[in-house]
């Protein structure tokens, strides 16, 4: 177990600017998710800190030992991080035994230990049973129960795993979320988790670093992050949040502010910092819904409903702005179809902070 | 990545890696840099005088000649054969494919002076099978293959396996939707042949005919056994008569010879080269290979064509070679009475060069195998996993002593080893070591191709996963690649193993007493009028190298594809 420490990190592939200036750090025994969508950059931030690559700029230590910096790189072997491969990568020609026995040998660990500990690892994932088998007669959940295995078994000091549930059908995903979970809370190891899917990040993670185009966007608490994006990015990309401008008064010291949105008075959410002026807001789905008699709200075409079993999913373009378009929940029953207008209320939004702020998040 | 890559290689990698470099270049560029200086300055002296010499004399030019004749013309033959089978194996649903292919491959496989001998039984007056049709000429015609024609006749078939191997694995490739698009806007199936299928061909057949070109030029068997006792003189038969009548001291003579052959081979390498980069041949789409078109009534007619030319150009000279091994004298007609192991008897127990040729040949070509292997395996991890610049050059080299011919190689090895070696004070020249340096040089390509497919292969996070359990390089070698890469190896191995073993051009000009190759043995038979002796003994190598590759089908589907040749 350790910290890990990124610091201003930069990777190029020839012209292309693979991460962009990363900063992180993840706490001793934190669960920390990196989450962005195919090509921000994330899976190329976990090889730099196995060491797989060689930095172009920047710092990462685990604990207080820099491991790659602009003339220093501890190759891979010598880190002892465990990783847990999208593809698995267990040795075929290994019985399941011998695949989480592998580090053992090599750190020179003898029997009887080595055997008592793999045994151990293969009873932390439930697989006691299954030692003598070949990888290629497991199942997907069972391989990748193994690949966990055989990188605990060592005891690294941090543990990456790259995408682990991606190749798993759906039930088998859930299951395997609770294990990750579970396991995480038993061995307190400090685990970084890789993945695109942000109901999964927002389910294990203490913390989340949402990536894009190499960039770190924001790292946060999962409710912050949904609460609190950073920008306008994190904003959509986190729960589909849906940014509108706004004209905003000062907030006052518990972070309230009075806003308004194409004319609708509304109390916001902001940093106790933010100045009055032009600004953009985050609305959640939730924090919408169809105007009570008699309570403001913005007119709005409804361009679309969809059913979704108990309520249905609106779509509607604002009257007074039609190239604005928001989407909220409408419990049964609902008499209105496209065309229609309807006033929509917002109850709660939150103040993005100014763009030249969120960029030092 | 690849800059970064090799940075971050360190320690025992690197050191690893640079031992590779040193040991590839010495196989490689140390022999061609020592043979193109000899040119230079014959003996140590710049001088101009041999090179003046050598291109003023005419014997050069109509060796020069006569090997642009018989390459040329034998590419051409193999070109069509080959192209036209290559179209019905992997475009047609004609049937017993893998049967086939392995029929027609199969000349390849065998020594080119085994193909000459093979045919000298079946066409001339002493055949001892025409003899025992009854059709044999009249005693003192001159066997018909004792000319150009017969060169290119042989090289052709020789070398048609050459242009179908290329071929098929570029038709293999192409997309089916680009076939289907063609028939979808009206064509017929010919037409869409000649206009979509053939035109994206291109660059297989252009490779295929380069490659054959270059075997060609550099076989020594074929023209040995026909042109020389027709004194129609190639290149490498040249330099082997030049060689083998003065000795050492025509050195820089023949190494002017050598590198004038070699620079043909560049010219027609760069030929290739210049071709297909003229236009843009890349095939934008990927997806399954195409649907066989259904030949329906032409499809027996076409097998037994196919068929029939497998009986020609396999089985009736193998036949006459066996038939000819059987007999107790040449000339003598096969028949009950006559038949005799005699022949097997002699070249197996009684005769002392034979029963050493055996020794050594197995032994040169396990030990080439062994090492090829061993070096490749890691070779293979840099080229194919840690891509850089100088590792693309690396690469380059080690195809050098193969693309080039034999005799390049043969002869570089007499320069660097004729003196005592530097540090060690031995002379490696008259030795059995200084035939092995050439195997290895020269075949270290035809073990490491496979090898590099298997790489392409693998998942590299295996090797990653092992990295960062703790696992050094030889660690990871040893315990995880090697293992996974192991059945293309093994290919690997046999090819070498194959190769070596009916090698002749690189051994007739270097071997000595006690130090003879299967080759060495069979050619010297013949040359001596033994022919009965020379087939009994290329009979056995035949069935040999047979028995290897019908070995290689039991492990054949863990093999990444194409690495065997004979296999569909």
């Amino acid at each position: 177990m350790a910290r890990l420490t990124i610091d201003r990190v930069s990777k190029n592939f020839g012209n292309y600017r693979a991460l962009d200036a990363v900063s992180l750090e993840v706490r001793d025994g934190e669960f920390l998710a990196v989450l962005g969508p195919s090509g921000c950059g994330k899976t190329t931030l976990l090889r730099q800190v196995a060491g797989f690559d060689q930095i172009d700029d920047g710092e990462i230590r685990i604990g207080d030992t820099v491991v790659s910096g602009t003339r220093q790189h501890v190759p891979p072997e010598h880190r002892r991080v465990g990783i847990v491969f999208q593809s698995y990568a267990l040795w075929p020609h290994m019985s399941v035994f011998d695949n989480v026995a592998y580090g053992l040998k090599v750190a020179g660990v003898k029997d009887p230990e080595r055997t008592r500990r793999v045994r151990e690892a293969l009873a932390l994932v439930g697989l006691e049973t299954f030692a003598e088998r070949r990888p290629g007669l497991l199942s997907g959940g069972q391989r990748q129960r193994v690949a966990l295995a055989r990188c605990l078994v060592t005891e690294p000091s941090l543990v990456l795993l790259d995408e682990p549930l991606a190749n798993l059908d759906v039930h088998l995903r859930a299951a395997m979320e609770d294990e990750f979970a579970r396991f995480h809370e038993r061995t307190a190891t400090t685990m970084i988790y890789i993945t695109h899917d942000q109901a999964e990040a927002m389910a294990l993670a203490d913390r989340i670093a949402v990536m894009d185009r190499g960039r770190l966007l924001q790292l946060a608490t999962p409710s912050d992050l949904f609460r609190q994006p950073a920008n306008e990015t994190v904003a959509r990309f986190i729960g589909e949040g849906m940014v509108l401008p706004a004209e905003v008064a000062a907030a006052d010291s518990e972070g309230r502010c009075r806003g308004r949105i194409h004319g609708l008075e509304l109390s916001l959410r902001a940093s106790p910092l933010q100045k009055a002026g032009h600004a953009k807001v985050c609305l959640r789905a939730r924090d919408l819904a169809i105007a009570g008699p008699g309570e403001p709200g913005l007119a709005a075409h409804i361009v679309r409903t969809v059913y979704q079993g108990g309520f249905f999913r609106l779509e509607a373009s604002l009257v007074r702005a039609p190239d604005i378009t928001v989407h909220l929940e409408v419990p049964e029953p609902f008499h209105h179809g496209p065309g229609d207008v309807v006033d929509i209320a917002v109850h709660d939004g939150w103040v993005l902070p100014a763009e030249t702020e969120s960029s030092s998040q | 990545m690849s800059g970064s890559a090799a940075k971050a290689m360190r320690g025992g990698d690197l050191t690893l890696l640079w031992g590779l470099v040193v040991l590839v270049a010495i196989l490689s560029i140390l022999p061609l840099a020592r043979l193109v200086i000899e040119g230079i300055a014959p003996g140590g002296a710049l001088s101009s005088g041999v090179v003046g010499s050598v291109l003023s004399d005419p014997t050069t030019w109509a060796a020069v000649r006569n090997s642009l004749v018989t390459t040329l013309g034998g590419t051409l033959l193999a070109v069509v054969i080959g192209s036209i089978v290559a179209c019905f194996v992997a475009l047609t649903d004609m049937r017993a494919r893998n049967a086939f292919v392995f029929c027609f491959v199969l000349p390849l496989m065998i020594a080119p002076q085994v193909t000459a001998l093979a045919w000298l039984q079946v066409t001339g007056p002493s055949s001892a099978l025409l003899n025992m049709l009854g059709l044999a000429p009249p005693l003192g015609t001159r066997n018909p293959l004792y000319s150009a024609e017969g060169i290119i006749l042989l090289l052709g078939i020789q070398y048609a396996p050459l242009v179908f191997l290329t071929l098929r694995a570029g038709l293999r490739a192409l997309p089916k939707e680009l076939i289907e698009a063609g028939l979808a806007a009206g064509a017929g199936k010919l037409t869409v042949l000649r206009t979509i299928i053939l035109p994206l061909m291109t660059p297989p057949l252009v490779a295929g005919i380069a490659l054959c070109f270059v075997s060609s030029l550099g076989n020594f068997g074929i023209p040995a056994f026909l042109g020389i006792p027709a004194n129609y003189l190639v290149l490498p038969t040249l330099i082997y008569q030049r060689l083998a009548g003065l000795g050492p001291g025509i050195l820089s003579e023949v190494a002017v010879l050598s590198t004038l052959i070699g620079a043909i081979a560049m010219a027609g390498i760069i030929l290739q080269d210049v071709m297909l980069r003229r236009r843009d041949f890349r095939i934008t789409t990927t997806s399954t290979a195409a649907r066989p078109f259904e030949l329906r009534g032409w499809r027996l007619p076409s097998e037994i064509l196919l068929w029939g030319l497998v009986l020609l150009i396999l089985v009736v000279p193998l036949a006459g070679l066996l038939a000819t091994s059987l007999v107790p004298g040449y000339g003598v007609p096969l028949n009950a009475a006559t038949a005799t192991f005699e022949n097997y008897e002699y070249v197996m127990f009684d005769h002392a060069g034979s029963k050493r040729a055996f020794a050594n040949s197995f032994g040169l070509s396990a030990a080439a195998a062994l090492v090829i292997v061993v070096v490749s395996v890691p070779l293979a991890y840099f080229l194919v996993w840690r891509r850089s610049r100088m590792l693309r050059l690396l690469n380059l080299a080690a195809e050098l002593p193969y693309a080039l011919p034999g005799v390049v190689l043969a002869i570089a090895a007499i320069l660097i080893f004729l003196k005592p070696l530097p540090v060690f004070g031995i002379s490696l020249y008259n030795t059995i070591w200084i035939i092995f340096f050439c195997y290895v040089a020269r075949f270290l390509v035809l073990g490491l191709r496979p090898v590099a497919s298997g790489y392409h292969q693998l998942d590299r996070t295996l090797e990653e996963a092992a990295q960062v359990a703790g696992a050094g390089l030889i660690r990871r070698l040893v315990t995880i690649i090697l293992p996974l890469v192991a059945p293309a190896a093994t290919a690997g191995a046999l090819l070498v193993f194959l190769t070596a073993f009916n090698e002749l051009t690189v051994s007739a000009l270097l071997w000595s007493s006690g130090n003879e190759t299967l080759g060495v043995v069979v050619f010297s038979f013949e040359q001596g009028g033994d022919s009965t002796y020379a087939a009994a003994l290329a009979v056995l190598t035949v069935i040999v190298t047979l028995a290897l590759m019908l070995s290689t089908l039991l492990f054949a589907r863990k093999l990444p594809q194409g690495v065997l040749p004979w296999r569909d």
